[in-house]
């Protein structure tokens, strides 16, 4: 196992300058940059602040630049944009946010959608299944950018109970609708995946055998049933976690929480090179690591695989 | 310690101001009783870029600049100048020196004086290309003297035409003559700047904490994407006016969010949401608003070598923009209160008069036929169908225009108007470049006067889109700095924009927005759409 860690780990950092080659040189393929404008700045200006940037320097130069500064300081550079702060600083504030109501919803989608699917399987053709079932429709038709306004309405303005948005460094109240609305479509998923999953596996020859042995149904579940079935719902599990804690576009600009979601999609938008690089440099080491977790994981759930 | 005695200050005098006036509960003018919660919240859609007076460039962060600095003139609710730090100016004969009088009880919220040295510095700050601001190019918009060599790196900083004589007097020397360059000193990038923090903590000197201002508020908290929170400022020389003793924002990046929040009662303004005015306007009579800004949506045509064929003949280009029905623009798309535009420069702008161009006098058929007649005369015809490509930057509201005004071209002139979308950076590159026929554009002032609309179509201008050039043009732009009244030059150039149509303006903007009815002082009638915290107030509901 420590072997699989040690590679791993040694893959991870070619992938990442992969990464990081392939973001820089797409980012710097895509028309106009981080100080074209409506009113264009005249050029001595422009050149101004390309040379306090750097950005008057050759590609490969300012992308050697770029890596040095985060191998040895750890450094990512100013954001081009917002000029009173630096990518570890946007980092630094968005990402607890994110990671915050990105948890949260894991949590809420785990704890309502795995079990959901477990009963919906063991109940097959109930009312309970199908309950689970249109719910898990409904959900994943149900797109946050819907839910979200829909949820501040009630909540909000019809209720009152809820505010309709901003952090306030966290609190539960503020917390709830982005959870909520984050978090459906995700659970939905997962009731899907395990109820299918589960019934696929119901269905193998071992678990007629285990039957067949005169097993107490609960033992065949529990002992036998479950952690191959949990073998799908794992694989989703991990890039799940990864992009939840990473941030949605959608619930940081319809809630105002301030997470990296929203920084993210606006740096694109806005060619702020280093705080796009910074994230999906920090996003995708996030994969790398999760992936991992996912494997080790694998070697528990599933006799078959020995690392 | 330092922060602990600006606390212990800001506390004292806080309770010291407001007690007072709370126990009195109104308005020391008006008699209006007060609300006893004076915090006036507010959206934006957007972050601001920064607080920086000398690197902000964005709107947002400039009204936010206004409430924590204050620079030589402030305006008062209709846009006329009114003295800021400065109490007056002198000019010589030729209007190419100015000398302004500071008073002498301005203070830094660190209670330092604010003297005519912290305004020598914050120019040459903002010219010095180690700043590299983006606003750089404001101080050859003043026309300062070696504003250009400066920002070049060609002659040493030193040598910009700024220098503070003494603590309360500073003399500004422009390149040449200048009569509206008063006006240009309310712009945030012209406020003074402390030197004493920026040298001791660098960029992060605009961090709450560090923070030393001179305005009337001084910044207590900001949380990026989130929130903004000023407090009044106890060391501001004009501190027992203010009223209003918090100004908060509150980031919402969807606008019809940020409506159901303020309909919920979570802030008292924000936008309307496009497309919404009518209705809301009828629903909610007493808290929307439409104000004429200093802006106008066109199209530039572009003339330059990329550019069509067809668009270098005059005819083609005068035909295009007659058979725009602006009305229907207006009033069937927009519906906010927007200004049909048939001169550049909006008829809101200080000092200038709308001169009766020929299109604005017909009525749409009169112009409709004209349009007909000249495309003919141009050489196309059904048989010989005009094919002409809209590029504009991806919106719904963009588009919208460019469908009714391609459908206009083809049923009035047959012309085969193709539509190109683009995203934003994509957008401005593409035009910036060049690579396009007709382009959607929209231009705001700077400052209030009509130059800062006009120079647009100077031929040396790096905001010709149209690559329009013309030497009368050029000539009268240059002669109208000097002249005390420029408003027959200005008058001529939209005559001449009018008759050799490099771009077709469609309509001015306004500005709807949702305001409390219990926030009293808002200068609706400020056409740059500035406005400063310390003159609202909340009254008792």
């Amino acid at each position: 196992m420590l072997n699989l860690i040690v590679r791993r780990v040694a893959i991870a950092i070619p992938t990442l300058l992969i990464i990081l080659v392939i973001s820089f040189l797409l980012m710097h393929a895509a028309p106009g940059g981080p100080f074209t404008s409506e009113k264009p700045l005249p050029p001595q200006v422009l050149a101004n602040i390309e040379a306090k940037y750097g950005l008057d320097q050759p590609i490969y130069k300012q992308m050697i630049n770029y890596t040095v500064g985060i191998l040895t300081e750890f450094d990512f550079g100013p954001s081009f944009k917002y000029k009173d702060r630096t990518v570890n600083e946007i980092i630094a504030q968005g990402f607890p946010v994110t990671m915050t109501y990105g948890v949260w919803s894991f949590i809420v989608a785990v704890f309502f959608g795995i079990p959901l699917g477990l009963i919906a399987a063991l109940r097959q053709n109930t009312k309970t299944d199908y309950f689970a079932v249109s719910f898990s429709i409904t959900a994943s038709v149900l797109p946050n950018f819907v839910m979200a306004p829909l949820l501040i309405l009630v909540f909000t303005l019809w209720l009152g109970l809820l505010p309709g948005g901003g952090w306030n460094d966290g609190s539960w109240q503020n917390l709830v609708l982005p959870v909520i609305a984050l978090s459906t479509s995700y659970t939905a998923e997962l009731t899907r995946l395990t109820r299918a999953s589960l019934l696929e596996v119901l269905r193998s020859n071992y678990i007629r055998t285990a039957r067949a042995k005169g097993l107490p149904e609960r033992t065949v579940i529990l002992r036998h049933a479950l952690k191959p079935a949990m073998l799908p719902v794992i694989t989703y599990l991990g890039p799940m976690f990864v992009g939840l804690i990473t941030g949605s576009f959608i619930i940081d600009s319809i809630f105002s929480t301030g997470g990296m979601g929203y920084f993210f999609v606006n740096s694109a938008l806005n060619r702020d090179y280093s705080v796009m690089l910074g994230i999906t440099l920090l996003a995708g080491g996030l994969v790398v690591l999760f992936n991992l977790i996912v494997d080790l994981a694998y070697g528990w759930l599933d006799p078959q695989i020995r690392y | 310690m330092k922060h602990c005695m600006k606390a212990i200050l800001l506390a004292t005098a806080v309770g010291w101001a407001s007690g007072p006036l709370l126990a009195a509960g109104a308005h020391p003018t008006t008699g209006e009783a007060l609300a006893d919660d004076q915090i006036f919240t507010y959206v934006t859609v957007d972050e601001h870029t920064s607080v920086d007076p000398q690197i902000v460039e964005d709107t947002t962060g400039a009204a936010i600049v206004r409430d924590l600095f204050e620079g030589l003139y402030n305006q008062d609710a209709d846009g006329n100048l009114v003295p800021g730090v400065a109490l007056s100016h002198t000019t010589n004969a030729d209007k190419t020196v100015y000398t302004f009088t500071l008073r002498d009880n301005a203070k830094w919220s660190d209670g330092k004086t604010v003297t005519a040295g912290d305004f020598e510095y914050a120019w040459k700050r903002l010219a010095d290309p180690e700043t590299a601001s983006p606003y750089q190019w404001f101080m050859e918009v003043m026309n300062i003297k070696n504003a250009g060599g400066v920002m070049s790196g060609d002659m040493p900083v030193s040598e910009l035409g700024v220098k503070a004589l003494n603590d309360t007097t500073l003399e500004v020397t422009l390149a040449g003559s200048m009569s509206y360059f008063p006006l240009t000193t309310t712009h945030g990038s012209t406020f003074p700047s402390p030197q004493w923090v920026i040298e001791a903590h660098g960029t992060d000197w605009i961090k709450p904490e560090n923070i030393v201002s001179n305005g009337a508020y001084v910044l207590t908290k900001h949380v990026p994407n989130e929130t903004l929170e000023r407090e009044r400022n106890p060391m501001y020389w004009n501190d027992a006016e203010t009223i209003m003793e918090k100004v908060v924002i509150k980031i919402v990046n969807d606008e019809n969010v940020a409506l159901t929040r303020y309909l919920a009662g979570e802030f008292d303004k924000t936008g309307v949401p496009t497309g919404q005015f009518l209705k809301m306007q009828k629903q909610y009579p007493a808290e929307v608003y439409s104000n004429p800004k200093l802006c106008t949506y066109y199209y530039s045509l572009n003339m330059g070598e990329n550019g069509p064929e067809a668009l270098k003949d005059k005819r083609v280009r005068q035909a295009l923009s007659y058979a725009i029905d602006r009305d229907i623009i207006v009033e069937n798309i927009l519906q906010a209160g927007q200004f049909p535009a048939y001169t550049f420069t909006p008829g809101a702008t200080a000092g200038f008069s709308v001169p009766e161009v020929a299109a604005a006098t017909m009525s749409q058929a009169e112009r409709d036929a004209k349009a007909a007649e000249l495309l003919s005369a141009a050489g196309y015809d059904k048989g010989n169908p005009l094919a002409i490509e809209i590029l504009y930057n991806t919106s719904e509201g963009h588009k919208k225009i460019a469908i009714a005004i391609s459908q206009m071209w083809k049923q009035k002139l047959g012309v085969e108007a193709t539509m190109q979308n683009q995203e934003w950076k994509t957008f401005l590159s593409t035009k910036g470049e060049g690579n396009y026929e007709v382009g959607r554009a929209g231009w705001c002032g700077d400052y209030n006067e009509a130059s800062t609309f006009l120079d647009l179509v100077n031929s040396k201008s790096g905001y010709n889109d149209s690559k329009f050039s013309n030497a009368e043009v050029d000539q009268l732009l240059a002669d109208s700095k000097t002249s005390d009244n420029a408003q027959p030059n200005y008058t001529r150039i939209e005559e001449i924009i009018a008759d050799e149509v490099p771009l077709i303006s469609i309509y001015h903007y306004t500005s709807a927005t949702f305001l409390k009815s219990s926030i009293k002082g808002w200068p609706h009638e400020n056409v740059e759409g500035n406005w400063y915290s310390r003159n609202l107030y909340k009254v008792a509901e």
